[in-house]
């Protein structure tokens, strides 16, 4: 058994320790916000912060996260009112919208320890989050939205 | 003449490659005709005056969003044409995912099928979901004549009332509910009788997307995210070949997996049923499986079929089809000042939507019930029939869909979860497929050779246009009858070439088909993504052969077209095309008339010459598609697919190697990413015309925008997709 916090509450997992993070927090804790998009880190749609560190959940083992402390989506702001979360339906950011919780994840990372990104620290940044949708400069711009308002 | 696209059945599927439902012929679906009053609901509860609303005694009403949400934005568009004619508060409405009844919910252009795609759903719903708000709004004031004493015609409505002027009283819609009665003949209308694009109070009016606050949540659910008691976990163990079987199934070490329950042998795979999805996984990699390998593809590695689609391409001798035939171009073609002619190629493209495929289903005996992300109901119930269940037993919920781009039209991934769930009778399975499977086992964009020839007079217009498209059918595998009886003529593949608006006297397209044993399938733009891109590149090969400017050249051949004309007039505005561009920059112009929708962009684009790197800056898109629903998200849309169509030129392929596809994931399947976004700036030009589509107008422009402003760049034409980098390099 694997214990941690998630979302600032104590958790834990009877899974293998070998389990990707994704799939304890998805189907063993019920935050589906949480998106399997790859499974090899190569699309961010699993992005979770633990420790504050923004994480592919895809690819970290339960094991690796005993102790930690994991934030999901549904962790990041308790009324789902965070300014990102404002801002991403001030600019109308979603479309497909699969990929937004890891968006939103990787850009709240971005914003905790740089609160005013210039677009091409935003673009080094989210680089790493795939978006079918192609909502990419919509996301730019709620990030600096939420910038602004900070 | 023009055969029109009648949606998909799939026929041939169930016969070839599951013989499960012993004896039947044929297992299409029927879609029932269109009817907006024939189902009526309980009277217990909320009042329904029709089968697309419910109307709450707490004054919420409830509308029914026929088609798949997949982030085109329907979930708000179209509920809200009934909103517009039946006058209700849109701050009142609540949207509901229809339920799978076609006879109600059926899109007449798919023959009254549920079915998203081909940019069909606005001009589909445009006006019967209007009528069925103006029949639900006449069904209110009748209720309100009645209760109040007075004739109907002394009533009006203000947004989710109705209110008699003369007596100054007012009834609020969930008044009415409390007492309204069901009509024994629901009042009927006609089109004539629909307000006018002046009198919108909320067609064309920027709404925020019902679906978007829990997008930014998590808690919006997709068929992924679906969870039942009891459910189990599953995935697939797939041919790596297509139509190879499993031959001997080595599953010991599967079963040792802790939490695997089942290894179940399926036609085309292998199924591995757990308690959780990580341990379905690790009994898949334990699985040993010899497959057969007589299979027809093991013949296809894509080097070989382009070649040889291209050589066919270029053997004139050969016709195949005459899909369209204008004036006499053969003749044409040999009367000419100048000739030209030129080849094309597209490489096999994935849809990959950002959530991969998946699906829940429980059996219970002779019934079954569905969760899935799907374009389309009609299919879903089709798969339920081809695995053996009648309609009466099936029950389909459709969820949110992380990206469709056709390929959620296709429907194995139901099958895997019905006949998965068979084996655990009252536990929900739910099927997912690893990225790797939904790269190498979907239905592809076809691979295509083209070839044009064009015969330009004196003053260098082409009197005379031929076009030769080679490539597998789509059609013929999506619905064969309509294949049949549409003469053989592919209307998906060759979508974009079978009509153009350019004025050319002689004109004639072939359609040469290629059956290789790879199932192809639908894409966002399918046939215009490849079929403008010669187009758009030849016309401007043409141009500079003509020694005139692109715009000026495609203008002149758009005479008697305002609406092309006026949407590249306002691009060359936008872009400021005949402005000096930085060093080592230029631009590209392209038009496309598809979906009854007229688009033209213009590419800001640099090159590095020694890698052959391509950088599009910015790019500039005006869009007349009539009646704009919802302005500011048909934008999003032009924007969305621009990046969709830019990202298979630049880098996407899949190609096959004996029949093994060679890419598998994000790694060797790169889709576009934030640092090679350009800006977009979009115009959406406000016509009262009758809408056109949206979803994929964006696409065909932007694959030959970029190329003509690279030919400008290197003067070299690339007329392959993907880009060849090789050829920009100096």
């Amino acid at each position: 058994m694997v214990k941690f916090v998630v979302n600032g509450r104590e958790a834990h997992s009877e899974q293998p320790g070998d389990t990707p993070l994704l799939w304890v927090v998805r189907d063993e804790l019920g935050l589906t916000g949480t998106k399997f998009g790859c499974g090899i880190a190569q699309c961010g749609a699993c992005t979770v912060h633990v420790n504050g560190v923004p994480t592919r959940a895809c690819i970290t083992p339960v094991s690796s996260v005993a102790g930690k402390r994991i934030t999901t989506i549904e962790g990041l702001s308790p009324a789902a009112d965070h300014a990102l979360q404002k801002a991403w339906i001030e600019e109308q950011v979603p479309q497909c919208g699969y990929c937004q919780s890891g968006q939103i994840m990787a850009a709240a990372a971005l914003l905790a320890k740089n609160k005013k990104p210039t677009r091409a620290q935003i673009v080094a940044h989210m680089k790493g989050n795939l978006c079918r949708c192609g909502t990419y400069n919509q996301i730019v711009a709620a990030i600096q939205r939420a910038a602004k308002q900070a | 003449m023009k055969p029109e696209f009648e949606g998909i059945v799939f026929q041939g599927i169930s016969r070839r490659a599951f013989l499960l439902s012993s004896g039947a012929a044929a297992v299409a679906v029927t879609f029932g005709g269109l009817s907006l009053s024939k189902k009526v609901l309980a009277q217990a509860g909320p009042y329904a005056p029709n089968g697309w609303v419910r109307v709450g005694t707490d004054n919420i009403v409830t509308i029914y969003a026929p088609a798949s949400e997949m982030g085109q934005g329907v979930m708000t568009a179209m509920p809200l044409l009934i909103a517009e004619e039946m006058d209700l508060d849109w701050n009142l409405c609540r949207v509901e995912q229809a339920p799978a009844d076609p006879k109600i919910f059926g899109n007449p252009l798919f023959g009254g099928g549920m079915l998203t795609g081909a940019s069909r759903t606005t001009r589909g719903y445009y006006e019967i979901m209007r009528l069925a708000g103006m029949q639900a709004r006449e069904i209110m004031l009748q209720n309100a004549g009645r209760k109040l004493d007075v004739p109907v015609s002394d009533l009006s409505t203000e947004p989710h009332y109705v209110v008699h002027k003369a007596s100054g009283r007012r009834m609020s819609y969930g008044e009415i509910a409390s007492f309204a009665q069901v009509p024994s003949s629901p009042p009927q209308f006609t089109r004539e009788r629909l307000k006018s694009p002046k009198q919108f109070r909320l067609i064309g009016k920027d709404i925020g997307r019902i679906d978007v606050p829990d997008k930014v949540s998590g808690r919006a659910k997709y068929g992924i995210d679906v969870r039942q008691p009891g459910m189990l976990y599953a995935t697939v163990l797939r041919a790596p070949v297509q139509g190879e079987k499993p031959e001997k199934i080595d599953d010991a070490a599967a079963k040792k997996v802790p939490g695997v329950r089942a290894v179940v042998p399926l036609p085309y795979g292998v199924g591995v049923v757990a308690d959780t999805y990580w341990a379905a996984r690790k009994g898949r990699n334990a699985l040993k499986v010899s497959w057969s390998s007589g299979a027809k593809a093991r013949a296809y590695s894509s080097d070989k079929a382009l070649a040889e689609f291209q050589a066919r391409a270029r053997n004139l001798s050969d016709t195949g089809l005459e899909f369209v035939k204008e004036g006499d171009p053969e003749g044409a073609l040999k009367k000419g000042r100048t000739f030209i002619q030129a080849e094309y190629s597209s490489q096999h493209v994935a849809q990959v939507p950002m959530e991969p495929m998946n699906c829940t289903a429980r059996v219970d005996g002779d019934k079954v019930e569905i969760w899935s992300p799907s374009q389309a109901a009609s299919l879903v119930a089709l798969a339920a029939t081809i695995t053996g269940f009648k309609p009466e037993n099936t029950a389909i919920n459709i969820t949110l869909l992380g990206g469709g781009f056709g390929r959620r039209v296709d429907f194995d991934y139901v099958i895997d979860a019905v006949l998965l769930a068979k084996n655990f009778q009252g536990s929900a399975v739910k099927v997912v497929w690893p990225r790797e499977d939904d790269v190498q086992f979907t239905k592809f964009r076809p691979l295509v050779a083209q070839h044009l020839s064009a015969a330009l007079d004196p003053q260098g217009n082409p009197i005379a246009l031929r076009h030769r498209i080679v490539g597998e059918s789509v059609y013929a595998r999506a619905n064969p009858p309509a294949f049949q009886k549409a003469g053989g003529r592919d209307i998906v593949l060759c979508e974009g070439a079978e009509h153009i608006t350019y004025g050319v006297p002689n004109r004639v397209l072939y359609y040469l088909r290629e059956q290789r044993g790879i199932d192809v399938g639908f894409w966002r733009g399918v046939g215009s993504g490849y079929t403008k891109f010669a187009i758009e590149t030849f016309i401007d090969e043409l141009a500079s052969i003509a020694r005139k400017d692109p715009v000026a050249y495609r203008l002149g051949l758009l005479k008697n077209s305002p609406r092309a004309r006026e949407v590249i007039e306002e691009v060359v505005r936008m872009s400021q095309w005949h402005s000096p561009r930085p060093r080592g920059r230029a631009l590209g112009i392209a038009y496309s008339d598809s979906w009854e929708t007229h688009c033209a962009q213009v590419a800001e684009v640099s090159v590095d010459r020694k890698t052959g790197a391509v950088r599009v800056h910015e790019v500039w898109c005006a869009v007349d598609c009539g009646v704009a629903l919802q302005p500011r998200n048909v934008a999003a849309q032009m924007e969305s697919a621009i990046m969709f169509g830019l990202s298979a030129a630049l880098a996407e392929q899949v190609t096959f190697k004996d029949g093994v596809p060679q890419q598998s994931n994000f790694h060797d399947y790169p889709v576009l990413r934030m640092d090679q976004a350009p800006l977009v700036h979009v115009k959406v030009m406000v016509t009262e015309n009758k809408p056109g589509g949206i979803g994929e107008v964006g696409l065909p422009p932007i694959a030959p925008a970029v190329a003509n402003a690279l030919a400008k760049l290197t003067g070299k034409r690339l007329r392959d997709l993907p880009f060849k980098k090789e050829m920009l390099k100096a």
